[in-house]
């Protein structure tokens, strides 16, 4: 897969595949495209050549409804968190079934079905803010905002789950919690798990395997074992 | 080096126009001109106005503050409120779905945002005072035509700027409901709308300033509230009276702003 902004290219000659059940750390310096390619893969940005396939199925041929059925079964946790903010913390976490269940009860959480309701509690607890459900979203601290983002992510039960910079805004022990979280994802419920992060530590710990992307090229495909600290420092020269 | 310092001071201060230019100013002063004599502006009748506006409000003065006189005005003035309001709150409720349609990169693909657009921008082209002409032939003299009046008038306000408003919010939480199979109406009411909801607001609340404005006047073509009672003043040469009607009307259009400006800070000041 290759990707342009304009003129502009970003990366090219990106291929991997994501095995079930399998934690992927997504690595590379600032601007090297490991946002852009998430978003790829969710569809929602087109690549500009290539192809994705997502569960088995074909992303950039797929219609508007099988897309939209694709991406309920997919997770992401963006960079930069996207709550809505004038909405409270619970409203925020139901919004991540509405690729399950869309229409007018998933609008907020005081119109939710009492399962819906449970669910965003249940995802809620699992990041540690149950206490937190009638906070409105914009009243948070950065690292609860970026909880409630995962939250939001894992309420509808994906099988697979991109994560964007998961721990970035956390303090070190919310951090672990968190790739803790992702961990038990993948080992009890079988999600494949990508996530980026500029935590060498973290990525060779929680990821299996490591991609690594330099100079606009995947530069790094490697099980985490076989890798060091300071394999994993080149990247950044 | 240091010897070409000097001649940088040598530089004119005043440009010379060029002659393209001195041209163009001339054009511009021909059409001020032009204006002026088609506005058919005397310095004879400036001149000679004080004296008659002197006495206008000698005639005027005091203003009639009579009981039963400011009861009937009191009334009509508060009709002048429930045009405005009714008016706005429809038109406000109608601009919704509207902008929807006219909000770029939204639900609608371009045509359509496209013609809506062209659409509201008529709207807008058309006085609130002749939209008021067309509604008295349309349902009759009255207020409901002065409030049809405003609420079409709002229609192309709002229409417009909840558009605009709904295209300049954050894409970001929008991108990330549609991540989650979200449907494009599902994630429009749970993300775009929420993001623009201090937006719409403050529109509304300028909606209805200009509501309350607009709704003073519909009465001299009869469309209801308060301005039939100023152009009967005028017409029977009731001064007194009519003075009253531009002190209420003036007083009320104050009012107006300085509560929507408080309920403006009170409801999205905090957040901006
Ligand atoms: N919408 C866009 N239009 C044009 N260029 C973009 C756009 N989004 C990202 N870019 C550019 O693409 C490159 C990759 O951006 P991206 O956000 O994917 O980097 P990243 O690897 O996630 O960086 P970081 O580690 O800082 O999060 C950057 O140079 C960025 O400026
Ligand atoms: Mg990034």
């Amino acid at each position: 897969m290759a990707k342009r902004f304009g003129e502009k290219p970003v990366f090219a000659d990106v291929s991997f595949r994501l095995a079930r059940g399998e934690a992927v750390a997504l690595v590379g310096a600032n601007g090297t495209g490991k946002s852009t390619l998430l978003r790829c893969l969710m569809g929602l940005i087109p690549a500009s050549s290539g192809s994705v396939h997502l569960l088995g199925q074909q992303t950039n041929a797929a219609t508007g409804r099988q897309l939209r059925a694709l991406r309920a079964q997919v997770g992401l946790v963006s960079q930069k968190h996207n709550l809505v903010p004038r909405l409270s913390v619970l409203s925020n976490v139901v919004h991540g079934l509405l690729g399950k269940h869309p229409g007018l009860r998933h609008w907020s959480h005081s119109l939710a079905p009492h399962a819906s309701r449970v669910a965003a509690m249940s995802a809620l607890e699992r990041v540690g803010l149950a206490d937190f459900a009638n906070r409105r979203a914009d009243r948070l601290s950065g690292g609860q905002s970026q909880r409630v983002a995962i939250a939001r992510a894992i309420v509808g039960t994906p099988s697979v789950l991109f994560a964007d910079e998961p721990c970035a805004s956390l303090d070190p022990s919310a951090g672990e919690d968190v790739m803790e979280l992702f961990f038990r994802l993948v080992r009890d419920e079988g999600v494949s798990v990508v996530f980026t992060s500029h935590n060498i530590e973290h990525a060779l710990r929680y990821g299996d395997r490591v991609l690594g992307l330099a100079q606009g090229r995947l530069r790094l495909d490697a099980t985490a074992v076989s890798l060091s600290a300071a394999d994993l420092r080149g990247l950044y020269d | 080096m240091t010897d070409i310092a000097p001649t940088r001071f040598s530089l004119a201060r005043f440009e010379r126009p060029s002659a393209i230019a001195f041209l163009g100013y001339v054009f511009g002063l021909v059409i001020i001109f032009w204006c002026l004599a088609g506005a058919g502006f005397s310095l004879e009748k400036v001149a000679s106005s004080p004296p008659r506006f002197a006495d206008f409000a000698t005639r005027a003065f005091p203003p009639n503050l009579e009981p039963q006189v400011l009861a009937r005005l009191g009334w009509k003035m508060v009709e002048t409120l429930q045009i405005a309001v009714a008016g706005a709150v429809i038109g406000v409720i109608l601009s919704v779905p509207v902008a929807l349609l006219a909000a770029r990169g939204l639900i609608a693909g371009p045509w359509v945002n496209h013609t809506v657009r062209t659409i509201l921008g008529f709207i807008r082209a058309v006085p609130d005072i002749a939209w008021a002409l067309v509604f008295v032939v349309a349902v009759g003299l009255g207020p409901f035509a002065g409030m049809l009046a405003i609420a079409i008038d709002t229609v192309g306000f709002c229409g417009r700027f909840f558009a605009d408003d709904m295209e300049a919010t954050d894409k970001g939480p929008a991108e990330s409901l549609t991540a989650t199979g979200a449907r494009k109406i599902d994630v429009v009411a749970c993300a775009t709308i929420p993001g623009a909801m201090p937006a719409f607001v403050s529109t509304s609340l300028y909606a209805l300033e200009k509501a309350v404005r607009s709704s003073t006047i519909l009465g001299l073509v009869g469309a209801g509230g308060i301005g039939i009672e100023l152009k009967v003043g005028f017409d029977l040469f009731d001064y007194p009276t009519a003075m009253t009607v531009i002190l209420m009307i003036a007083v009320v259009v104050i009012a107006i702003e300085a509560v929507s400006g408080w309920a403006r800070t009170r409801i999205i000041g905090e957040q901006r």
